[in-house]
């Protein structure tokens, strides 16, 4: 525990208003427009567009947790039990709604999430780390030995739902499923900035500078904090859904600490400063993946890990940090130039 | 369950104890020390065992005797230790001090991912293995059940030796008592005189190099696929975590505990075998997150 | 079935002779790429790697006589190691953004259980090369997707009728197999059709460590106090290599009989840590000495091409293999007859598959209406041969593929316990007698 007087500013004090940028607007809507337009010319890049979209919102969900200076290395199993539980549900009531089992796997992650939440938001740092990946580790370790219930390594299938009631082909139902992920993650991503300017959204960043304080003030950390870490469980439970549904398969590796680890990377890769930020993680993070093999000879991880080294050296605010940080270098520059005091 | 077969999970128990020991002390020290959970000592596991296979296999060409190996061992351990654990700390360690948390665990991530993938590209996907040593030494009889005499004499002997070893070292000598002094108060370390840079070097290599001695004893017995190390970042944490990290008398005793727990829940209830140690760490976090044996510390606004 | 088969095939003659509707006639593309999912990385890969050198020799071969139809073949590698998600990922991506319209997949029956109604889906066609799980074309009727070798019911069936020949009898026995589809669903069909036949075997321990485990330490102690006189494991690959290596080193191999019933694929790695007396299973007729083969030149110079190009001989997986290719060869061979020498489309290929049978290096294999593929099963024993630095096959028999596949329709299941005990000694068996070489 370090002394507040030795900490230096961390480039990730998300007590700095987010500034309210045109730039990430007029980025978020290029992104969404590019989801939906490039398909058009190449449709295979359907399916990795909606990795991409799942894997954003839940870093969105890990950059609440971020806000609050914590970091967890297990947020993966909220994208498993999400997952799990789409597939469950596809099986016993076969036919629902692809709505339903989203908003059904979302629920169900919000809810695990309040409930372990309750005991692991007493933590914090580390062992608020450790606690969650020992979690995930139980999760997935219980995944795949109880072949049986679970389909064990192998995994569960999740057979094609109905989009709104239309039974779709498969062509029509990427399509589908891509604009109804890019919507709600323009949805997510707004509400999500309107809730880190919210007072509750504030709190969450003030435990980050000084708890003691905020306690002392009369607001409950513990009840922050657990808003905070229901509302991350269901950003990834929702994420996870996704993954499910377009992928039509759910595996116990949908859990493991490294995707956590990835999850969090993404987060970081992009920025927390702007919900935009965790898209652009994304983005990068699937492309690069997805091309390692053709033409990284398959070494992704140690491209990725070298951005993200290059990245915490020189540009920890992320790609939208940089991007912030050269509008309003430009914004102080016009200032200046305009002798303005 | 009669007596045979309590005996076994024991002894079973010991032995993979013992190799969780090797490879949790080093988080330990480390964490202790430098206040930095490294994300990456898993991959000094693996390639501590990646290393020493390519060293079997070099003795079984030059069709020198296995207890070369014997030698080797703690060679190669040192070698990635200082090797790549200093490299670590130089480069990257050294420069997150004073940064936010979350950037320190993603950098030892970011060092875990390049890792792997250097892993896969020196040593390809294949499995491997070097069990000459092993087979050397034969086989002991216990009630009527062998083991070899690797698993069951020479893995806990290694651990307790290490383990006597760092105690002596760390109240007995002067490198030692610095260490422990860094790990206590870092300032006032400094303004004591002591070279903080260098012990923390120093310590990073060491942690480094138990935690590749972890693996080098460990590719004996098991075939050594990728992946391994990030298995075994989990497991040591899992101990540390239980331990309370930076205690190394209480890493020895979590790891024993843990490795028991893991072996008697084969026979009595096998399907909860992998889930042990995690659910013993959770455990222990959730009544006593400090760990069972550390000592409790105010905390600093 | 067979009539509507017919019928297909005539509607797409017809279709194509017409050679106005522009689908019953697929241009002919410049190369046909061919997409296999085999294990590049990971335990799995000792196993895995024979399989692409494989493919790669056959193809070269292949394309050496001017190719399929006149049509370089392309292989396109996909790695099973990386976990069934990812390889999924990549399969989508060979056949949406690369046009790949052929796969060959799988050699793990995980895999083949994600991946076939996803084939399907694509409406590409599939031939399953090395994955057993009898159920994927029992529970569903496939179009495109079919098997080019035998299932778990004709491998485990036979399994049961050569230890019942080998070893009458045993009383308690134990299994060790992989924690995933294959380790599970083979076990239940052995152990279903062994109460057939010997209703009183007592199961002393169910093991199942998990995929890609690397120690099997605790295993091994448990068998060691429990002493059964039978281990079954169906292990395959690394993870059986690892199993016998850490059970050799600490006797378990003298104290019980072991069955590995898909040993003959690790017989060269784990050279003379097997000792005589282990029960090996070929995985169909695959046998670098297969006694009806080992004198065909043919066959030879295959063995002897293999062995040069990789530096071991080959096993299943590389049988598998050609059995696949020649599979695809065949059905390209009915499809372009019958589209008077027009490119078939992928419907045409997947109907022609359909009751085509062509032979690997061995015995030739019937795929059925159904898509399941009849196959002969070897067994043998391994005996300590001079000639090789790792144990041989002796008291081979061989098991035709009627007596041990279940009829078109039925679950296998309910079909094995139906069986009477008369045909463990079924005079369609083939056997070979012991070597004469004094034990």
């Amino acid at each position: 525990m370090r002394s507040a007087s030795m900490q230096t500013a961390s480039p990730l004090d998300a007590s700095k208003k987010a500034p309210r940028l045109p730039l990430f607007l007029a980025i978020s809507g290029a992104l969404a427009l590019l989801a939906v337009l490039l398909p058009q010319a190449l449709p295979w890049i359907k399916t990795p567009f909606i990795f991409s979209t799942a894997f954003g919102i839940a870093a969105l969900g890990v950059a609440i947790l971020v806000r609050a200076g914590q970091v967890s290395f297990g947020h993966a199993m909220y994208m498993c039990l999400a997952g799990y539980f789409v597939a469950y549900l596809s099986r016993w009531a076969g036919g629902l709604d692809a709505i339903l089992l989203l908003l059904g796997g979302t629920g169900f992650a919000a809810l695990c999430g309040l409930v372990i939440g309750s005991f692991v938001v007493r933590y914090r740092t580390i062992f608020f780390g450790m606690l969650n990946l020992a979690l995930s580790m139980v999760l997935f370790a219980v995944l795949g030995k109880f072949y049986h219930y679970t389909g064990g390594t192998d995994g569960m299938r999740v057979n094609r739902a109905a989009i709104f009631g239309v039974r779709l082909d498969r062509d029509g139902f990427e399509s589908a499923l891509l604009y109804l992920s890019v919507a709600l993650a323009m949805l997510i991503g707004y509400a999500v900035h309107r809730y880190f300017r919210s007072a509750a959204g504030e709190a969450l960043a003030a435990m980050k500078t000084n708890e003691t304080r905020l306690e002392y003030v009369g607001i409950s950390t513990y009840r922050v904090f657990l808003t905070g870490y229901v509302l991350s469980a269901a950003l990834c439970g929702l994420a996870g859904a996704i993954f499910a549904i377009s992928q039509g398969l759910v595996t116990p590796e949908m859990g493991y600490w490294v995707r956590s680890g990835e999850i969090v990377f993404i987060s970081i890769l992009g920025g927390v400063i702007h919900p935009v930020g965790a898209f652009i993680g994304s983005l990068i993070f699937e492309f690069v993946k997805l091309y390692a093999a053709a033409y990284l000879t398959g070494a992704w991880q140690m491209t990725l890990g070298t951005v993200l080294l290059v990245m915490v050296f020189f540009a920890p605010d992320g790609v939208a940090g940089l991007l912030a940080r050269r509008i309003l270098a430009q914004e102080g520059q016009e200032r200046k130039a305009g002798g303005r005091p | 369950m009669d007596s045979q077969t309590v005996l076994l999970a024991v002894l079973d128990g010991l032995s993979y104890g013992a190799l969780l020991f090797l490879v949790a002390v080093g988080i330990t020290i480390i964490f202790g020390v430098m206040n930095i959970v490294n994300m990456a000592h898993g991959s000094m596991f693996a390639i501590g065992g990646y290393l020493a296979a390519t060293v079997g296999g070099w003795l079984l060409a030059a069709s020198l005797s296995p207890y070369w190996a014997a030698v080797l061992l703690p060679v190669v351990a040192v070698v990635v230790g200082v090797v790549l654990g200093g490299l670590l700390e130089s480069l990257l360690i050294r420069r997150i001090y004073g940064k936010d948390p979350v950037l320190q665990l993603l950098v030892t991530f970011a060092a875990f991912m390049i890792f792997e993938d250097l892993q896969r590209l020196v040593w390809g996907g294949q499995p491997y293995s070097s069990s000459e040593l092993v087979s050397a030494l034969g086989v002991i009889d216990v009630l009527g059940i062998s083991y070899t005499t690797y698993q069951l004499l020479v893995v806990p002997g290694t651990a307790l030796l290490v383990f006597f070893a760092l105690r002596l070292a760390l109240r007995r000598t002067l490198v030692g008592k610095q260490v422990m002094a860094v790990a206590h108060h870092r300032e006032v370390s400094t303004t004591l005189g002591i070279n903080v840079r260098r012990v923390c070097l120093f310590t990073f290599m060491a942690g480094s190099a138990l935690g590749a001695l972890g693996g080098a004893m460990s590719v004996q017995t098991t075939s050594w696929v990728l992946g391994i190390g990030a298995e075994m970042i989990v497991l040591s944490f899992a101990v540390a975590a239980t331990a309370g990290l930076g205690q190394i008398e209480g890493a020895l005793v979590a790891a024993v505990l843990i490795g028991l727990a893991r072996s008697f829940s084969v026979y009595l209830l096998p399907e909860l075998e992998v889930l042990m140690p995690y659910i013993i760490m959770t455990l222990v976090l959730l009544f006593r997150p400090q760990g069972l044996f550390s000592v409790a510390q105010a905390r600093r606004v | 079935m067979k009539r509507c088969v017919l019928t297909r095939l005539l509607g797409a003659s017809l279709l194509a002779l017409g050679a106005v509707a522009a689908h019953a006639q697929a241009p002919k593309p410049g190369e046909l790429k061919v997409g296999i999912t085999t294990f590049l990385t990971g335990p799995a890969s000792v196993f895995g790697l024979p399989a692409k050198a494989a493919a790669e020799m056959i193809i070269e071969d292949i394309n050496a006589k001017g190719g399929i139809g006149g049509v370089k073949v392309v292989p396109m590698f996909i790695d099973e190691g990386v976990g069934g998600d990812r390889m999924l990922s990549e399969y989508r991506r060979l056949v949406q953004e690369q046009g790949v319209r052929v796969m060959l997949a799988s050699i793990s029956s995980g895999s083949c259980n994600i991946l076939a109604p996803v084939a399907e889906d694509l409406k590409v066609v599939n031939i399953m090369y090395d994955c057993s799980a009898q159920r994927i074309l029992e529970d569903r009727r496939y179009q495109y997707v079919v098997r080019s070798h035998g299932n778990t019911t004709s491998e485990h069936l036979s399994s049961v009728l050569y230890l019942l020949r080998t070893k009458p009898d045993f009383k308690t026995i134990a299994v060790v197999n992989q924690d995933y589809a294959h380790g599970r669903d083979s076990w239940e069909m052995f152990i279903t059709a062994l109460k057939v036949f010997k209703p009183d075997v007592k199961v002393v321990a169910e093991l199942f460590p998990k995929f890609g485990a690397t120690d099997f330490s605790t295993e091994v102690s448990r068998l060691q106090a429990l002493r059964p006189d039978v281990v079954l494991s169906t292990s395959w690959g690394g993870d059986l290599d690892t199993f016998i290596r850490q059970a050799a080193q600490r006797g378990l191999l003298r104290n019980s009989t072991f069955m590995l019933s898909l040993g003959e694929s690790s017989l060269e790695r784990l050279g003379n840590t097997l000792p005589e007396g282990v029960i090996i299973g070929a995985r169909g007729d695959h046998y670098f000495l297969h006694p009806q083969f080992k004198d065909d030149p043919q066959f030879q110079s295959f063995v002897k091409r293999f062995k040069e190009r990789t530096g071991k001989y080959p096993i299943y997986p590389v049988f598998h293999m050609a059995q696949a290719l020649s599979a695809l060869q065949a059905g390209y061979d009915i499809a372009l007859k019958q589209n008077g020498g027009a490119w078939p489309t992928d419907e045409q290929l997947a109907a022609a598959l359909h009751g085509s049978d062509s032979a690997g290096l061995t015995n030739k294999v019937l795929i059925r209406e159904d898509g399941q593929g009849m196959e002969w099963q070897l067994w043998g024993v391994t005996k300590k041969d001079p000639a090789y630095n790792f144990p041989v096959l002796d008291r081979m028999a061989m098991y035709p593929p009627e007596l041990v596949t279940a009829p078109v329709g039925q679950s296998s299941l309910e079909w094995v316990q139906s069986l009477k005990p008369s045909i463990i000694n079924d005079p369609s068996i083939l056997t070979f007698p012991a070597s004469t070489s004094a034990k």
